[in-house]
């Protein structure tokens, strides 16, 4: 499991199997959990310390709620602007499409070598192998990214994609690949090695290419938001710069950037900003600038009355963060490009038979909504996929009797009140071994609560009962 | 039909209700004086901040990288060893040691120098260089992003960028590391003291 190729298979995806080969790695998913639950707490402090944090949030969903039931005509208005601009807009409906025009602008021009920042966008279309298959080398710069294509998995999160890996882990694929001593596993060590690996493909490719974080339709612009400098090398010091825009990703005008660069970098890593936010709008005298508009199952998306909203994504990440799921089973669990509470409930757009597992991948706590910059309702979502999940009969044996069994008892309160106080006490004098055995998934990773010693049906019938009574 | 008219014409028929364009504030009420926000910001970012040096601007360049071949000047102010407007390819600039560029303004509530092709002369200079010094008017600093984007700037330049700080990292164990791929520091030398 886990390979780069394998989220492109047919295959079901069993999140609970996935998940099981993380758990079983101690060190690892202890450094996970704290790590991810970190960012979080950096998140928290930012927006706390913004009096209009709430009121940003409000503006932002409303600006994508707006922009995406307008979304034609700032397409449009896009389109015209960069092409006046001298920008080569293309418009590509699907992966295959996408795919094969970045190639065909390659090819035309004789490039062997790409040098690329991460883009979930071309993630989804999965377009390294297939420019590899043609010739091309495609190059990752970001230096998770990079360490994901040495060790030829897929990003395990969409903002820090080797979160998943131990320093120890990315010195052994970075001696096996570049030829770092396997026994240095300093990061500032193992950093360093990379960049120098790197900066010479800068030098040497034909052509740069990064994804989008907004495109604004009133100047044309294509922005990225990133931290290491790399996307600004791909777009600057090669003479062909090809970006990959999801259609969803477009805004109507500048000012609304400063709504969503406020929030995206202190959602995703609790920093006022990244390093850098760069605005490419008309290609460098003697460059040449290409814009790839993608759908890829965007519009169909649009089109669902319940699952819409989650095409306001700005893909910071704080809804994976934060939730107790994603930390305790790894990104690379979910086995789609989109990991975490949002890949629960954009993945099954895209396949619901293959991803029916994800939106039970949830505790439906709902802190994912309350962490979104742009007000998705992802627990609800969620929950929405379940009953469709159900609906549609993809749910497994195992899961559709224990769901018979509790309808049952939630149904049926004197089943419920004599369930409900027995287990109770069932809690208390279990020995441990009973509740923290591989049978019982609610043992793994956690800690039971105390029981109470009344149920609440017994606490009012004690107390209030006689309130009312008196 | 084409992709496009096909995505076009599918958004179109997706059965959406238009929803209104909110108008969005300045947000700039009670802010703190932007110099001091702007040097707080720009430390917790990783960059670095200096007042106009007395021993003037070479001569303190000169202490600050010793060990520098290549200096290359985007400013009339410092001569360098290499001027910007003599490189025309962009990865003429891959030995660069020092970049030395002029912000046109910058942004108090983020850290934030905002840098086009007009003040880099060549783009490259700013990510190719090891090191990036930022010479700053200090009055052209705004309070916070919502004016900042609201510059005609932004609508103007071909390429241009709110640089903060040097390039980092911090991809292996959440190890804060500056320097990734790009400059591995920033300096932003503020002219305000000068009359």
């Amino acid at each position: 499991m886990g390979k780069s190729n394998d989220i492109f298979s047919d295959k079901k995806v069993d999140h609970v199997k996935g998940s099981r080969q993380f758990i079983a790695d101690e060190p690892h998913i202890a450094f996970h959990d704290k790590r991810l639950w970190t960012l979080r707490e950096l998140r928290d402090k930012e927006a706390h310390g913004i009096a209009e944090w709430e009121q940003l949030r409000e503006l932002a969903s409303a600006i994508k709620s707006h922009t995406l039931t307008h979304l034609a005509d700032y397409l449009e208005e896009f389109e015209r602007n960069a092409t006046a601009n001298g920008v080569t807009v293309h418009w590509a409906k699907d992966a295959v499409e996408h795919n094969r025009i970045v190639h065909e602008i390659l090819a035309a021009r004789g490039v062997d070598t790409l040098v690329k920042s991460k883009s979930m966008l071309t993630e989804e279309c999965n377009m390294r192998p297939y420019l590899e298959e043609r010739g091309i080398t495609v190059v990752e710069t970001d230096l998770g990214e990079r360490i994901q294509q040495l060790d030829d998995e897929p990003p395990s999160h969409i903002v820090v994609p080797a979160v998943h890996k131990l320093a120890t882990d990315v010195a052994q694929t970075f001696a096996d690949t570049i030829g770092t001593d396997r026994n240095n596993a300093d990061p500032h060590y193992l950093a360093e090695g990379m960049r120098q690996d790197t900066r010479p493909y800068f030098i040497k490719a034909g052509a740069g290419m990064t994804g989008c974080n907004f495109a604004v339709a009133e100047t044309g612009t294509v922005v990225t938001c990133t931290n290491e400098g790399n996307a600004d090398l791909s777009g600057n010091v090669p003479p062909l710069y090809i970006a990959s825009i999801g259609i969803e990703k477009l805004i109507p005008k500048m000012e609304h950037l400063g709504v969503f660069i406020r929030m995206l970098s202190r959602s995703a890593l609790g920093s006022p900003i990244t390093q850098y936010t760069s605005h490419f709008r008309a290609p460098r005298a003697g460059g040449e600038s290409h814009f790839i508009l993608v759908d890829n199952g965007r519009s169909d998306r649009l089109a669902m009355d319940d699952f819409w909203y989650s095409l306001k994504c700005i893909r910071c990440g704080a809804c994976m963060n934060t939730c107790p799921v994603y930390r305790r089973s790894g990104g690379l669990s979910y086995g789609g490009v989109y990991a975490g509470p949002i890949g629960a409930i954009i993945n099954p757009t895209f396949d619901l038979k293959k991803y029916s597992a994800l939106p039970f991948a949830s505790t439906l706590n709902g802190s994912c909504s309350n962490v979104c910059p742009v007000k998705i309702n992802i627990h609800e979502q969620i929950y929405k996929w379940r009953q469709i999940v159900v609906e549609q009969g993809q749910v497994s044996f195992v899961k559709k009797e224990s769901m018979k069994l509790a309808g049952k008892l939630l149904a049926d309160p004197k089943r419920y009140r004599a369930w409900s106080s027995g287990a109770g006490k069932a809690l208390a004098s279990l020995p441990r071994a009973f509740l923290y055995n591989p049978f019982n998934a609610w043992g793994k990773q956690r800690e039971l609560p105390e029981p109470p010693k009344q149920t609440f049906h017994q606490w009012y019938a004690a107390n209030r009962k006689q309130e009312n009574e008196a | 039909m084409s992709s496009r008219d096909d995505i076009l014409s599918k958004l179109r028929s997706a059965g959406r209700v238009p929803e209104p364009l909110p108008e969005v504030p300045l947000f700039d009420a009670g802010l703190p004086p932007a110099l001091d926000q702007f040097k707080t910001t720009l430390a917790r970012m990783g960059g670095q901040w200096l007042d106009t040096p007395a021993e003037g601007l070479d001569a303190w360049l000169g202490t600050r990288f010793p060990d520098a071949k290549v200096i290359c000047s985007a400013v009339p102010e410092m001569a360098g060893t290499l001027r910007v407007e003599t490189v025309t390819d962009p990865r003429a600039l891959e030995n660069v040691d020092v970049g030395i560029v002029r912000a046109r303004f910058a942004v108090a509530e983020t850290g934030s120098v905002w840098l086009s092709e007009a003040e880099y002369g060549v783009n490259s200079l700013g990510y190719l260089a090891q090191h990036l010094v930022v010479l700053l008017d200090a009055s052209a600093i705004l309070p916070n992003l919502h004016h900042a984007y609201r510059q005609p700037a932004f609508a103007e330049a071909r390429y241009c960028a709110l640089v903060t700080g040097p390039s980092a990292t911090a991809d292996i164990e959440g190890v804060l590391i500056r320097g990734a791929q790009g400059v591995r520091t920033l300096t932003v030398v503020g002219l305000g003291q000068r009359v």
